[in-house]
């Protein structure tokens, strides 16, 4: 197990190091700049710009000043914003997307998973039929319709709950989570619900599931007991990405309900042409879905004991 | 891992995120202050919550850009001169001034009793210590232009000479003087500028960038800065060294970040915001329906327009075509089908309400339709274009839903008036500005003219054959000479009958097309009081009060 997790750091670092050089050069082949906008800049404010913030140099020398600046863990300015670093930036949006996407996560796993179970074993009985309608739904209908909805239903008109994730003076109260993590996570909810159904029907179909049935299990310990472990095991490989997206948050979702996470950085970064940011937040989730890969590796060994002696 | 195992850890898991859920409900309770309802019968503190748009990128107002951030500065700092409700300049920090005859030296007498939020008396070497690091290239102020005018600023800018040698100086604590190349009759209007407001010298050298931080931020505005969640909200309080605090009715700001438009208009509905920054296009109609007596609509210093690229053919040399495409536009139908807020059509290039000054317009603007889709159709012949040879014309444009349909809409009066036909090229903005700076492949573009002062000037200089940033490429030595002139005239009036002169003579010759004016847009709660729409479109906090009944 130590040494899978040490063979994987260290390939880590190569892929990170390919990541941050296309990152890098796409960036800068892309027309534009971080000064321009609506109300222009005279040519010798933006050279004076460009100069404080080593623009001006060889691309070459840039892109060896952001790396040897990555090594010492700085992400370097923000253009966009002056009065912080992509990494002050990074820092402060990380605890609201964390929290945000944490308790999705949760809610997906812990709704999504029995929901595909009890789907896969009443397969074509209007229970499963509903579920499955209930997953097409979560999966087409898209975030920016289900979000505002959420806010128009139970904000404006009930008022029940805030439309604001974060209010002055109170912060982000759960009554305020409510709504962006049901919105996080209904997609999600949907995805696993789907996968773990699919799964489920495979592995019952298993001769093993046969057997134990003959043995005169209970049908509940067949299913909870023997079926669901191998049934995870795509479920699995889908977290993995699944976490590292939610755990950075929703662009969608973040503007609605004006939430301060991390989100938004991409693409706010890349129409700003905020280089250092939009390089920040891409190092960040490369390291995030290669953390999540290698958690999901050493759950597939948990799940599955042929792994570990392999 | 046995059965009942495998139970136990399934109940654990269960009961671990039902415990995590409780813990965060408990912990909620104890910190939950009264909601709105409860707010209104205990007025603890006068809380002015506002929409403010994007996150403001810089709280040090020499280092900010965008109308967020200037409305922070504006509550936080004050300059020499300050605006009252209605956008009228009134004294700031400094209660009078004197002009020298030839208008190239100013003299600022400061008042006695302006403070800093740390209780120190504004100096006017505070003013010229913030001067020269506005000026100064390593402070990277994106609008270091302003100190253009100033003696030696244009040198400092470039780097050749040191920001020390700025023409500003303070004889003693209460007077600043400030050395101007030439006449500058805007000087005051700019003084109101964010990027013009002293900044704190010790706070800076001793926090560096981090100076726009709370508890680093030292300022001489009405309010002081208390709280910053990025991407959330900025939170000011009164800041009690203020000289004008008798009439201060507000105790508390809060700036949200609104970014969605949508978004903001909902936050409203549910009674999070008192007033909004703008307001969802896409909702007008039903915003007109529904909060009529809550939307306030007023003209705002900015002009929408076609630039067309005079260095590139079909309209290089050819001021037949473009005027003849500037006429067949009905902006009237534009207005009012397309966008619809009440903006006002363009038929000339500085905006009404610019102060000291009649807007001009093209000479054919008093025509009705038909005549004006004749005339047209005549210069459309005499620049050799007809039925069987049609003018070929591209419009770009950045990639947005009113953008997109104000080009179809030009492009079918083009077509139905003169025949032309048109292509569209819809590019992300910063493509777009490329483009249009480059000047190598656009024709006709889409952009704004946004006025950073309520002067002509800044809509003047658009056209001035050197201007950097003359997009148009448009260049007639009249014009440079009329511009040349207003900004050697000390006499006002005879300035302006200059600048206007100039832009009649700039009209002729179409080097854009001025669609309609911008208006700025709010929903206002029925308890905000004092709120007087301004051709700036400025909201001091301190000219506001909440009043509910």
């Amino acid at each position: 197990m130590l040494r899978l997790i040490l063979k994987r750091l260290l390939t880590a670092i190569p892929t990170l190091l390919v990541l941050v050089t296309a990152a890098f050069f796409l960036m800068r082949a892309v027309p534009g700049g971080p000064f321009a906008g609506e109300r222009n800049l005279t040519p010798q404010v933006e050279q004076n710009l460009r100069a404080a913030y080593h623009l001006d140099e060889s691309l070459g020398m840039q892109y060896l000043r952001y790396l040897g600046g990555l090594l010492q863990g700085d992400l370097g300015p923000s253009f966009q914003y002056p009065d912080y670093s992509v990494a002050e930036l990074i820092a402060a949006g990380l605890p609201y997307s964390l929290q945000l996407g944490g308790l999705a996560f949760l809610l997906a796993l812990v709704v999504g998973i029995p929901a595909g179970v009890v789907a896969a074993r009443r397969a074509n009985s209007p229970t499963d039929m509903g579920i499955m309608a209930f997953c097409l739904i979560g999966i087409s209908v898209p975030n920016f319709v289900v979000a505002p909805l959420l806010v128009l239903v139970f904000a404006i008109h009930m008022d029940w709950l805030p439309a604001m994730a974060v209010e002055a003076g109170r912060g982000m109260g759960l009554r305020n989570m409510v709504l962006p993590v049901i919105a996080l996570a209904l997609p999600q909810i949907a995805y696993i619900a789907r996968i773990t159904r699919s799964s489920m029907l495979d592995v019952l179909g298993a001769g093993y599931i046969t057997m134990a049935r003959a043995r005169g299990l209970s049908e509940r310990r067949v299913l909870w007991g023997h079926a669901l472990r191998p049934a995870l095991l795509p479920v699995a490989s889908y977290l993995g990405p699944a976490a590292a997206a939610l755990l950075t948050g929703s662009v969608v979702v973040e503007q609605i309900f004006g939430i301060p996470g991390i989100g938004r950085y991409f693409v706010q970064g890349a129409v700003n042409r905020d280089y250092t940011l939009v390089m920040g937040v891409v190092v960040f989730y490369g390291a995030l879905v290669i953390g999540f890969n290698m958690l999901v590796d050493i759950s597939y060994r948990l799940i599955d004991p042929r792994l570990r002696r392999s | 891992m046995s059965e009942q195992h495998k139970k136990h850890l399934f109940a654990a898991f269960v009961l671990a995120v039902v415990a995590l859920l409780v813990w965060q409900a408990t912990g909620q309770q104890g910190t939950e202050t009264p909601g709105i309802a409860d707010q209104e019968i205990i007025p603890l503190e006068a809380v002015l919550r506002r929409g403010n748009g994007p996150e403001p990128e810089s709280l040090n107002p020499q280092n900010s850009r965008t109308d967020p951030a200037f409305n922070l500065a504006r509550d936080l700092f004050e300059g020499l001169l300050t605006h009252a409700p209605d956008g009228d300049l009134v004294p700031g920090v400094a209660t009078r001034w004197e002009i020298s005859d030839d208008g190239l030296t100013y003299t600022f007498h400061l008042r006695p009793d302006a403070r800093w939020s740390n209780g120190d008396p504004v100096v006017a070497e505070d003013f010229v210590y913030s001067f020269r690091r506005l000026a100064e290239p390593s402070t990277a102020a994106f609008y270091a232009q302003n100190m253009a005018p100033v003696v030696n600023g244009s040198a400092i800018l470039s780097g050749e000479m040191d920001s020390s040698e700025l023409g500003v100086e303070a004889p003693d604590t209460a007077t600043f003087v400030v050395r101007l190349v030439t006449p500058t009759p805007y000087l005051l209007d700019l003084l109101t500028h964010p990027s013009m407001y002293p900044v704190n010298a010790k706070a800076i050298e001793a926090h560096g960038k981090d100076y726009g931080r709370p508890g680093n931020l030292v300022s001489n505005g009405a309010f002081v800065l208390d709280e910053w969640v990025v991407g959330a909200y900025i939170s000011l309080r009164r800041n009690e060294h203020y000289w004008g605090n008798a009439i201060n009715r507000i105790d508390r700001v809060i700036f949200y970040n609104t970014s969605d438009d949508s978004a903001e208009l909902k936050r409203y509905r549910a009674g999070e915001l008192d007033f909004t920054y703008t307001i969802p296009l896409q909702q007008f109609r039903w915003i007109k329906e529904n909060l009529a007596d809550e939307f306030r609509v007023h003209p705002y210093l900015t002009t929408y327009y076609y630039g067309l690229n005079l260095r590139k053919p079909p309209f290089k040399d050819s001021p037949q075509l473009r005027q003849a495409l500037a006429m067949a536009i009905d902006r009237e139908l534009l207005t009012e089908k397309i966008t619809g807020v009440g903006e006002l059509p363009a038929y000339g290039w500085v905006p009404p309400g610019t102060s000291n000054y009649t807007p001009q317009s093209f000479s054919w603007a008093g025509l009705d339709a038909a005549q004006r889709n004749a005339r047209a159709r005549e210069l459309y012949a005499e620049a050799g274009y007809g039925p069987d040879n049609p003018a070929q014309v591209e419009i770009r444009f950045n990639t947005a839903e009113t953008h997109q349909r104000i080009a179809v809409a030009v492009a079918s009066m083009w077509k139905d008036v003169l025949g032309v036909e048109t292509t569209l090229v819809n590019e992300e903005f910063q493509v777009l500005i490329q483009h249009i700076r480059q000047g190598e492949i656009t024709q006709a573009f889409r952009s704004s003219w946004i006025g950073d002062y309520n002067d002509a000037q800044t809509f003047a200089v658009f056209f001035q054959s050197d201007f950097d940033l003359n997009l148009s490429g448009y260049n007639n030595p009249a014009y440079d000479a009329l511009l040349a002139q207003a900004s050697r005239e000390i006499d006002l009036a005879k300035r302006r009958g200059l600048l206007e002169q100039a832009e009649s003579l700039m009209l002729a010759d179409t080097p854009v097309i001025p669609m309609y004016f911008h208006v700025s847009r709010h929903l206002v709660k029925p308890w905000v009081k004092g709120w007087q729409d301004n051709i700036m479109n400025l909201q001091y906090s301190r000219h506001l009060s909440l009043q509910r009944d």
